[in-house]
């Protein structure tokens, strides 16, 4: 099976519209190569699932700032001043959820669960529109799953099939952005064979993987 | 009254650092709260964890260091200690929300009588997100606010909490340039005052109510 593909194949999957996880934290572990080629196709009206929305000038950033982006779901936005601004003149729509609530709810979907129980949120304007459910006299926010029409993840180390190790702090959205969409392409920082790739090393297993490009150095 | 901001973080981030107890692990806040580390001795073995996926989070790198594959929550290249280690942020959440963290230090736009606190979002003009920090104060088992006690000349520790809130009721301790006030359940008790301020000044800058108990101490920075 040959996932690995040139950036340029890529080009078809992608549609105005969709639905976009991307993985990385603060543009560490974003797959950046892939942002570009989107960045350069210009689809527009894209919801964008990740952790923050980067840098005006880095990463998942450049999509809001060339105007591609319809909505955003996030847990924190304040280092792209553009995604505040597009927000407050209604150009683009912003939903915030925190962290730990955003990666499970990113877990649920491709986990097959049903949504969250998490009481945080509880005493906020969080609880909006949320159902409150008691479990042992402990009220929990529920929390629904996010799924993706196409998910970008990043490895630091990737093999021909996919499987793919993260280093460092590299590792944070992305094991569970490659398990919630129904197309999940990885970019590798280094593209090794099967074998130069301990099996105890892999954190991501490669089955998840539908196509490989090796990042634009 | 302490007046330079620098001054008054430095002491801020002294005091804090002696609410922390050998072998805890603990999360420090983006800012001011990043500062308690470099006064906590090292003999104490606190393990910092930085919620994007570091338990063990060693210095600032130096720039013979930088690694733009490891960062803190803040976007700064950091180092790692040899104990610590790497996770998602799946698992730094779980540790975060299923009371493994004891202490987190946070900023406060807003603190008040109830131990509410509001410290993500200024709605129309400031809205960064919460980020990490609502999982942060739900979950961690000790909640210390580590901030300057006015912003703008204006008071922070309010009676009740005006903007929206980042959780309810989960603040234990406020720690200030002026002083140091625990939560407690009849409301907000001073514990310790600056040695260059007075009890007057301070309830001059402060919204809520105050209960003054006999035994008031000078902090300790």
């Amino acid at each position: 099976m040959n996932k690995i593909v040139k950036i340029e194949d890529l080009k078809s999957i992608f549609k105005d519209g969709m639905t976009i996880m991307i993985g990385g934290f603060l543009d560490c572990g974003t797959p950046d190569t892939i942002i570009d080629m989107l960045v350069d196709l210009n689809i527009k009206d894209l919801t964008i699932i990740a952790n923050d929305t980067g840098f005006p000038d880095k990463g998942i950033g450049k999509l809001v700032v060339n105007g591609q982006v319809k909505k955003v779901i996030a847990s924190h936005i304040g280092t792209n001043p553009e995604t505040g601004r597009r927000m407050h003149t209604g150009e683009m729509e912003v939903e915030l959820s925190p962290q730990g609530t955003l990666i499970e709810r990113i877990r649920a979907a491709g986990s097959g669960l049903g949504g969250v129980l998490t009481p945080t949120g509880l005493g906020t304007i969080l609880e909006n529109g949320k159902r409150k459910i008691s479990i042992n006299n402990k009220d929990y926010l529920l929390e629904l799953p996010l799924r993706a029409d196409v998910s970008l993840v990043k490895g630091s180390i990737v093999d021909e099939f996919g499987n793919a190790c993260y280093k460092a702090t590299t590792k944070n959205f992305n094991p569970y952005i490659a398990m919630a969409a129904k197309i999940v392409i990885m970019e590798a920082e280094e593209l090794v064979k099967c074998e130069q790739l301990r099996t105890e090393d892999i954190m991501t297993p490669g089955v998840l993987v539908n196509y490989i490009i090796k990042e634009a150095v | 009254m302490v007046t330079d901001s620098k001054l008054a973080k430095e002491i801020i981030a002294k005091r804090v650092a002696k609410e922390l107890k050998y072998g805890q692990l603990v999360n420090l806040g983006i800012g001011l709260p990043t500062l308690v580390a470099s006064y906590v001795p090292t003999e104490m073995q606190i393990a910092f964890q930085s919620e994007n996926g570091i338990v063990g989070m060693g210095p600032k790198a130096t720039p013979e260091q930088e690694d733009s594959d490891l960062i803190n929550a803040g976007g700064q290249c950091v180092t790692v200690m040899p104990e610590g280690s790497f996770f998602d942020s799946s698992m730094s959440f779980a540790l975060i929300r299923g009371g493994h963290v004891d202490v987190t230090v946070l900023g406060a736009l807003e603190v008040d009588e109830e131990g509410n606190l509001a410290n993500w979002i200024i709605p129309g003009k400031m809205v960064p997100g919460m980020g990490g920090a609502m999982d942060l104060v739900m979950g961690a088992k000790v909640v210390i606010i580590a901030m300057q006690h006015t912003g703008k000349g204006k008071a922070k520790i309010l009676k009740k909490c005006k903007l929206p809130l980042t959780a309810k009721s989960k603040v234990n301790l406020i720690v200030t340039e002026l002083c140091v006030i625990e939560v407690t359940a009849k409301g907000l008790v001073l514990k310790e005052i600056h040695k260059d301020t007075t009890i007057d000044e301070i309830k001059s800058v402060t919204e809520a109510h105050l209960i003054i108990p006999d035994d008031i101490k000078i902090m300790d920075v």
